[in-house]
């Protein structure tokens, strides 16, 4: 059969696993600037999966479409850096402020625009906002079937794909026709690392902006080499209606933000030892906590 | 119209606990706005699932009873139920935070062009002030939940869409029925007027769902471990406490990310949110987003070599040292004193 055609998308996000102190101000809201920026997990595990049905089906292209600021060319160049054919950076200030729905309308845009495509393959969702609703938005944009929670591609033939989803309580296979989008789960198995001579090629690969930071000899090489280029596209490209972009476009608004405030409570300290924990497992016996 | 609708989910021929969680919580949503609660109910042979409903407060039931709609899938539920919404004109729709209401939801949100609020662990009915174009809007659904990696909590409003759209989380809200049911009334759903056959397009070729395989919400005892536990066979130390216990095993993020635990046994504000009788946290330093999905439980024993680490701060008990030693001594120690 002939290769398929694969848009990942993909999001820079803020680590916010490891939030320590330092990340979190006086008055309870995030400091961004103390995480670092990186591959959003599940949409790096989207892109193996990604290059799981294109060592598959030779002949299959992937081209990654990330939203963002310019600096977010960097997972971009993460993604092809591990097999992905082609980038594209969907960025401009009047995205600022979207919420999921503008985020969806944006990227359904770029993923239209691409032409013919057969997959859209994303995370199941970011770490920052843990919604989980914009690739099932985007697939409803794009007027296409989804599938959530993909962990495993099964069957793959020419007019439709098997795969596997996770559910609370199980799994369940299930076939779907071309195109489609897929999400997939945390339970799948993590990306491949990047690969020395993709590293190598794909170095100098940046963006029309960035390469305006960059010095003569990196442009001339992006002259004679195309495929260093990380297409950029803005809302006039997109050919965007800005109404339903940014603040405007976004029906959630955040009224208040606030910090977790804990109960701190007059701890008893028991003694590591055998009499220690003798003395704590009796009094716990005795109130009826356990036993 | 301008009425509540909650989107119930069915397995089989039962109703999930969730629905009945966000019923509960609909239903005095509904009573404060002096509006009806109305119910979605999609699936195949629901005979007789509506007088459940009406023992949670259900005015009015809107029945689909098909076979493509059992077991679920994505396309024949959204089409229904925005079909459904688009001639109801409902003020607030509402979903459980599970694999299926987080896959529907933001289909219908999309199709509708509305807000939706993923998550949410509080509804309330209040005001929002939009200070740049001091503007006032009464009577909003304020949606709260777990923003940043649970990290923060953000309340959410949809001042200008209808109908204001949010997934609720399983367990955070009261399951109760009123004193007296109602006399609901019916509406059983032309299925076929809402599907096209493009909505057939995915087709399910193999389910396993194994049922209430973990219980960790209900469970009265957890035992969960930290990275600090230090590596999948440690974990065995925390299963025979919890096993001589009688309870469950749970783990924090950190844990779940180093493979250590599953990830359907996740605590916090990205796993499950928990309140049991007993939690011991084992090397659990205590990360915003676990304390939250574990800190209304009645008493925590907090087991860590940090003396300072925070999840001491919100224990009862606080013993420093060593998990590998600490915890067979505690299993030791309780089969010596249970008679």
């Amino acid at each position: 059969m002939k290769g398929l055609r694969i848009i990942v998308l993909a999001k820079q996000v803020p680590d916010t696993r490891n939030v320590g102190k330092d990340a979190m101000k006086a008055n309870g809201t995030v400091n961004r600037a103390a995480l670092p920026a990186i591959f959003n997990p599940e949409d790096l595990k989207a892109l193996e999966q990604a290059l799981i049905i294109m060592d598959r089906i030779p002949g299959s292209t992937i081209t990654i479409i990330t939203m963002g600021p310019v600096r977010a060319a960097n997972i971009i160049r993460e993604a092809l850096y591990r097999g992905a054919d082609s980038g594209i950076l969907i960025t401009d200030k009047r995205f600022a402020g979207s919420d999921t729905l503008a985020t969806s309308y944006a990227l359904a845009l770029a993923v239209r625009k691409t032409g013919k495509y057969d997959l859209v393959m994303c995370g199941r969702q970011a770490i920052d906002g843990d919604t989980a609703q914009v690739g099932p938005q985007v697939a409803e944009k794009l007027d296409i079937p989804q599938i959530t929670y993909v962990e495993e591609i099964g069957e793959i033939k020419e007019k439709k794909i098997t795969v596997r989803r996770r559910l609370e309580n199980g799994v369940e296979t299930l076939e779907a026709p071309y195109p489609l989008l897929l999400t997939v789960h945390g339970s799948a198995p993590e990306c491949r690392s990047r690969n020395a001579k993709l590293l190598m090629k794909y170095k100098h690969a940046c963006t029309h902006t960035e390469l305006l930071h960059e010095v003569e000899d990196y442009i001339s090489l992006h002259d004679i080499h195309p495929y260093l280029d990380i297409t950029e596209w803005n809302v006039d490209d997109l050919k965007a209606d800005v109404e339903w972009l940014g603040l405007s476009g976004s029906p959630t608004k955040v009224q208040r933000v606030e910090s977790i405030v804990f109960t701190v409570k007059e701890s008893t300290t028991v003694n590591g030892d055998e009499e220690g924990i003798n003395q704590l497992m009796k009094e716990l016996i005795e109130h009826h906590n356990i036993g | 119209m301008n009425n509540v609708i909650v989107y119930c989910e069915v397995h089989g021929k039962e109703i999930a606990d969730v629905s009945f969680e966000i019923l509960s919580r609909g239903r005095s949503l509904a009573g404060e706005l002096n509006v009806k609660l109305e119910a979605i109910i999609l699936g195949h042979k629901l005979d007789g699932v509506e007088k459940e409903l009406y023992e949670y407060g259900v005015d009015i039931v809107h029945k689909g009873d098909h076979k493509y709609l059992a077991p679920y899938t994505t396309l024949p539920h959204a089409s229904v139920v925005t079909g459904v919404f688009q001639k109801e004109k409902p003020r607030i729709g509402l979903f459980g935070a599970t694999s299926v209401g987080r896959d529907i939801a933001p289909r219908i949100s999309s199709k509708l062009k509305c807000g939706l609020t993923a998550d949410c662990t509080e509804l309330v009915i209040g005001d929002y002030l939009d200070k740049k174009n001091k503007k006032t809007y009464n009577d909003l659904l304020l949606q709260r939940r777990p923003a940043f990696g649970g990290n923060i909590i953000a309340t959410i409003v949809t001042p200008d869409t209808l109908p204001q759209l949010a997934t609720v989380r399983e367990g955070v809200m009261k399951k109760e029925k009123p004193p007296t049911p109602k006399k609901g009334k019916t509406v059983n759903l032309d299925i076929d007027k809402y599907l096209s056959k493009s909505d057939l397009a995915v087709k399910i070729i193999e389910r396993h769902i194994e049922k209430n395989k973990l219980n960790i919400k209900n469970s009265s005892i957890i035992v969960a471990g930290g990275y600090g536990v230090g590596s999948r066979e440690n974990f065995d130390m925390l299963y025979e406490l919890a096993h001589v216990l009688g309870g469950e095993v749970g783990g924090s993020r950190a844990a779940v990310d180093a493979g250590f635990i599953e990830r359907d046994r996740q605590i916090g504000q990205t796993g499950v949110t928990v309140r049991p009788k007993l939690y011991i946290a084992c090397g659990i330093s205590g990360q915003i987003q676990h304390r939250a999905g574990m800190d209304k439980s009645a008493m925590i024993i907090s087991i860590n070599s940090d003396p300072e680490a925070p999840m001491n701060k919100i224990a009862d008990y606080v013993i420093t040292g060593d998990l590998s030693k600490i915890i067979p001594q505690m299993v030791k120690s309780y089969k010596e004193n249970i008679k």
